[in-house]
């Protein structure tokens, strides 16, 4: 029984872990009825810590940290790893094929290639010096562009954007952010909390520019050295760089005539229309049988927690993925920001699509009650529903996000506190406070 | 804080020794490494975070780095009993 991955991804890790936590092996050779786990990936780097790239950017650690096991690690979880890129999936023969044309079977076959940064369609986009951040290569390509210049102008919007800003200006680079809107990630931030990153990246002395659309990056030899704006403006720079969504990478099953919409579709199992081959993590648009709906996050725990279901799937059992509230703990022009359920809506003008860090879920159910109380850098958001928290922004002090995400994710009933939560000017924190140590002293 | 106290600023230094061990939030953690980096033991705190395992670890001397450098916030401390208040 072989068993194929294609991506080396953390969903792509998870799911053999999962696989060999049922099938032990001890020669993975795929003889005498032993399960066999082939990864593939295209990605020189194998698998790494992708979130963790803002941090190699900002230069709080080296690159080679991000790399969370050793050859030995590899060695114990028992697969052949074969780098590459694959040209198409033959169902019919349960096959792959790879650019060099050479072919490799399969019994059971997981797709967890991720996405990819939409590109930036203007001319003079494919100048050099023009970046974006999809992989280790990507940063590499950015820091050495960064080593170079001194200017650097920033397109985009969601926590890629903002990584970029933030690693950039700390390598000593004048940052150039522009937004298309009015203002920073407007479809789950509020006004007051995208002011709040705005005021922070500006004290850092990123010049900010709102309504700022790029129509062309204008080079010399090759080489990026300038933006044009649609109001006429243009920005002098050494590199522009851009996060404007992401897409699922999903061309590999659209040649195989699997279901697709924005990703692959997979349902409770993770299992696409063809029964031995199965999809997770950023590529999959997972069917969610607590809402009849399919959806798509490009968040690093679903990622693994789809990867590891998918594994036990195709290792025989049979499980259904359970959509857990959507979380991410991000930073925020160096403020701590925890994002809980559903906190926004609609769309962003500085993202097409989804961005990475991003789940679609954020945006949505309609009609909440917002509780508000901040100061300056320490700012709570609670979306409060008829009995339950239905979302939660947490910024700054991060004491209550680990109660908030409990009392989210469990759909905990709130109703004895709503009205003092919802009263004008409450105390949200201390209302929240208190009713999680009532609930920890009963449990 | 800003910006560049962060990338550039020490972790917070706890003046005495925490009465515990580190505790890591696995729903967090995107295994950036921070906190193995960060050790000065050169403990794989990562690897307890991808685990969901508390850092138990003869060599930890709960000082702090890990904790404070995560991005975030996985880590966190947690009381054992040996020490905890009214305990033998």
């Amino acid at each position: 029984m072989r068993h194929v991955i294609i991506g080396s991804g953390v969903a792509g890790i998870a799911a053999i872990e999962a696989i060999r936590s049922i099938h032990p092996s001890l020669s993975g050779s795929g003889d005498d009825g032993e399960v066999e786990i082939v990864l593939v990936g295209d990605d020189p780097h194998g698998f790494y810590s992708r979130p963790g790239l803002a941090y190699f950017l900002t230069g709080e650690l080296h690159g080679k940290a991000l790399f969370p096991r050793s050859p030995e690690d590899y060695q114990q979880m028992n697969f052949r790893f074969v780098r590459g890129c694959i040209n198409s999936i033959q169902r019919e023969a349960h096959s792959l094929q790879f650019e060099n044309k050479t072919n490799l079977s399969y019994d059971k076959l997981l797709i967890a290639v991720g996405a990819q940064a939409l590109p930036l369609e203007v001319p003079g986009a494919n100048l050099e010096g023009v970046l974006k951040l999809d992989h280790m290569e990507d940063a590499k390509h950015i820091l050495n562009h960064a080593r170079r210049g001194k200017t650097a102008v920033v397109i985009g919007g969601g926590i890629t954007a903002l990584e970029l800003v933030e690693g950039l200006r700390s390598r000593g680079m004048k940052v150039h952010y522009l937004l298309r809107g009015d203002r920073y990630w407007s479809n789950v931030l509020d006004e007051h909390e995208s002011m709040i990153v705005e005021q922070r990246l500006k004290e850092e002395d990123v010049t900010l520019q709102h309504h700022a659309e790029a129509i062309e990056v204008m080079g010399k030899n090759g080489h990026a050295n300038g933006v044009r704006l649609l109001n006429g403006q243009t920005l002098k720079c050494d590199l522009v760089a851009y996060a404007i969504g992401i897409r699922p990478r999903v061309e590999l099953a659209k040649q195989a005539g699997l279901a697709i919409d924005k990703g692959i579709l997979v349902n409770e199992y993770l299992q696409t229309n063809d029964s031995d081959i199965y999809a997770a993590g950023d590529v999959a648009q997972a069917y969610d049988p607590m809402t009849g709906r399919s959806v798509i996050d490009s968040l690093w725990c679903p990622a693994r927690q789809q990867g590891s279901v998918a594994g036990l799937n195709m290792a025989g059992k049979r499980l259904a993925y359970i959509k857990s509230t959507p979380f991410n703990v991000t930073r925020l022009a160096g403020l701590t920001t925890t994002i809980i359920g559903t906190v926004g809506r609609g769309r962003d003008e500085d993202l097409v699509g989804i961005a990475r860090g991003d789940s679609e879920t954020w945006r949505e159910l309609p009609d909440s009650i917002a509780a508000q109380s901040g100061f300056d850098v320490n700012h709570l958001r609670l979306l409060v529903g008829e009995k339950k928290i239905l979302g939660a922004i947490v910024m700054g002090d991060q004491k209550l996000s680990l109660p908030l995400e409990k009392i989210i994710s469990e759909s905990m009933d709130i109703s004895p506190i709503r009205e003092r939560l919802l009263a004008p000017n409450a105390k949200v924190g201390d209302v929240v406070t208190e009713f999680w140590e009532s609930w920890n002293s009963r449990n | 804080m800003a910006l560049k106290d962060l990338f550039k600023r020490d972790a917070y230094k706890h003046t005495v020794m925490y009465s515990g061990h580190v505790v890591p939030d696995p729903a967090r953690c995107v295994q950036c490494g921070i906190c193995t980096y960060n050790c000065p033991i050169g403990i794989d705190v990562r690897a307890h975070a991808w685990q969901g395992l508390p850092v138990i670890h003869s060599q930890c001397i709960t000082c702090g780095e890990c904790v404070a450098r995560c991005p975030r916030g996985v880590l966190r401390f947690e009381q054992t009993d040996l020490f905890r208040k009214g305990a033998g």
